[in-house]
């Protein structure tokens, strides 16, 4: 299973190095990242490998949220498979 | 590969354009739970749906939080009680109760089932059950009631009309006090889907499996930003493109949503209802989406054919998205749970007659409607025989969900809360029905049902 980080807000120094601390501790892998600031909103999405996680999603989702909330962002995941089944055929 | 373009898209669908899944509903049958002791029926009834349903509410939950999608409901149809219960002596409304307390119990929003169907003629116990529906729906809070009076193939049974006049009168003043709510949980069908998952007409048909799981997709406010986005003179080539292809992207994640919910419960999934489902909040309405296609307001000369083309390009689109198709499919339109309908009323543009009109073309009927308290039974049981006529001849869905509301004028407003919103009192013709209805009977079938 495979998710989508959404990060979206005001850019600033250390927000990957923010999500980044909180998956390292989660044991779940980085698959790809992406980074753009559309009108003046910062936008990072990553892609993450949920097999082996060692938290449940719920908290995992919690612990970002928390995160963007400290951090003035939101910060959302969801499992990859809500966009390839909008997007794709 | 990260598509930024394509998530972010979704990303704005869900948290600033109100897309939701409306409602995820599980259709039990309870045709096991038949006895001839009424008390011990309530009690099957009872267990049986808390035990299939013990686990809806959470799944629901998981699904809403992982995929990052809201669910608005979970709700639960059941087959018609009336059916269910014709065996057994003694008070239908103990059966309401029964499942009142299951919905409790379960944690659903809403169920559905306290149903009769009496398109062709009533049996015995369908005529005490029919009967028992304003004290049922009087006594339970989220109990749903519906009564199919007429269907293409056997025409329209006026004894029904003229009855579900007086059924919703009642109901309506056995909750004087709460604007007469009850009718807000009751629908009188044409053509009555058994796999719909819409309240309140939901009800788990006699032809369904065991266990299903349907589910409502919604997202007239994606369909209003999809419009606004396009040029104020495209054509309507393009306008019904834009309209087919929000409703494809809608429509797949009502069937990832539904294809999850039936994996995790281990239920056979139904269908997808393809259906645009308004709520009160501002810009999630069907009324926007008709103005965004040049319209001052809805209700204006070319509604209707807004409307149809409308409906016709969501189910184009939604279609293609989904395995399996059913329910109500198609746009809602209902008066007090949609702002931009309730604007239109306020403003004068748009009436009883007019939307009537709309009905031909729309996935249901006269939804929502709130008409004056003082409104005679027979005026309406006149506009469900209105209702049930289009729904007979253009072989599709009608329904009338209409609100006396007691002690209310035309001028007046109601506030019913929550999804089921607020809306101005409608007028009503006031030129008398009282005769064409006393006349009872059956209005045939039309040449067009003999298809054989």
């Amino acid at each position: 299973m495979r998710g989508i980080i959404t990060v979206i807000g005001k850019d600033r120094v250390g927000i990957i190095a923010a999500v980044s601390n909180i998956l390292v501790e989660a044991n779940i892998n980085i698959l790809d990242i992406t980074q753009t600031t559309l009108q003046d909103i910062f936008t990072m999405i990553m892609l993450v490998d949920l097999s082996n996680p060692n938290l449940t999603f719920d908290q995992l989702a919690k612990k970002l949220d928390d995160k963007g909330e400290e951090m003035g962002l939101s910060i959302r995941i969801q499992r990859e498979d809500i966009f390839n089944a909008m997007h794709k055929i | 590969m990260i598509n930024t373009y394509e998530i972010l898209e979704t990303i704005k669908m869900i948290s600033s354009e109100s897309l939701d899944i409306r409602t995820i509903t599980m259709g039990i049958s309870l045709r096991d739970c038949a006895h001839n002791d009424m008390d011990e029926l309530a009690k099957r009834i009872y267990d049986k749906i808390t035990r299939k349903a013990e686990k809806l509410v959470k799944t629901g939950e998981d699904i809403e939080k992982e995929y990052g999608i809201p669910i608005t409901n979970k709700r639960i149809s059941v087959t018609p009680i009336s059916i269910i219960g014709e065996a057994a002596n003694g008070d239908y409304v103990k059966i309401a109760r029964a499942m009142d307390r299951a919905t409790e119990t379960t944690g659903v929003d809403f169920i559905g089932g306290y149903t009769a169907l009496v398109h062709k003629g009533y049996t015995d116990g369908d005529r005490r059950f029919v009967d028992s529906i304003p004290e049922a729906l009087s006594e339970t809070e989220r109990v749903c009631a519906s009564v199919n009076i007429a269907t293409t193939k056997a025409g329209i049974n006026m004894y029904a009309v003229a009855q579900m006049g007086q059924v919703i009168k009642k109901s309506a003043e056995l909750t004087a006090k709460e604007d007469g709510i009850a009718c807000a949980k009751l629908v009188v069908f044409c053509n009555a889907p058994e796999d719909n998952p819409f309240m309140a007409g939901a009800f788990h048909g006699i032809g369904e499996p065991e266990c299903v799981i349907n589910v409502g997709v919604s997202g007239p406010g994606v369909m209003h930003n999809a419009l606004k986005k396009i040029s104020k003179d495209a054509d309507f080539t393009e306008v019904a493109e834009t309209i087919k292809k929000t409703a494809f992207k809608i429509t797949r994640v009502g069937q990832l949503v539904a294809n999850e919910a039936s994996r995790r419960l281990g239920v056979t999934f139904g269908i997808v209802d393809l259906s645009l489902a308004p709520t009160p909040a501002i810009g999630d309405s069907i009324a926007n989406i008709i103005e965004d296609m040049g319209l001052e307001r809805c209700g204006a000369p070319g509604t209707t054919a807004a409307l149809a083309m409308l409906n016709d390009a969501v189910k184009k689109g939604g279609t293609m998205a989904s395995s399996q198709v059913g329910g109500l499919s198609g746009a809602f339109i209902p008066v007090s749970e949609d702002a931009g309908m309730v604007e239109a009323v306020k403003a004068g543009a748009l009436s009883l007659e007019k939307l009537e009109a709309m009905t031909c073309v729309c996935s249901v009927g006269l939804d929502m409607i709130a008409i004056p308290g003082d409104t005679p039974d027979y005026t309406i049981a006149a506009i469900i025989a209105d209702e049930a006529a289009i729904g007979m001849i253009n072989n599709k869905t009608t329904a009338v969900r209409i609100i006396p509301v007691p002690g209310k004028k035309v001028g007046d407003f109601v506030q019913f809360g929550g999804l089921l919103g607020s809306s101005p009192i409608m007028a009503v013709n006031k030129f008398s029905s009282k005769a064409f209805i006393a006349r009872g009977g059956r209005i045939p079938a039309p040449i067009h049902s003999l298809r054989n």
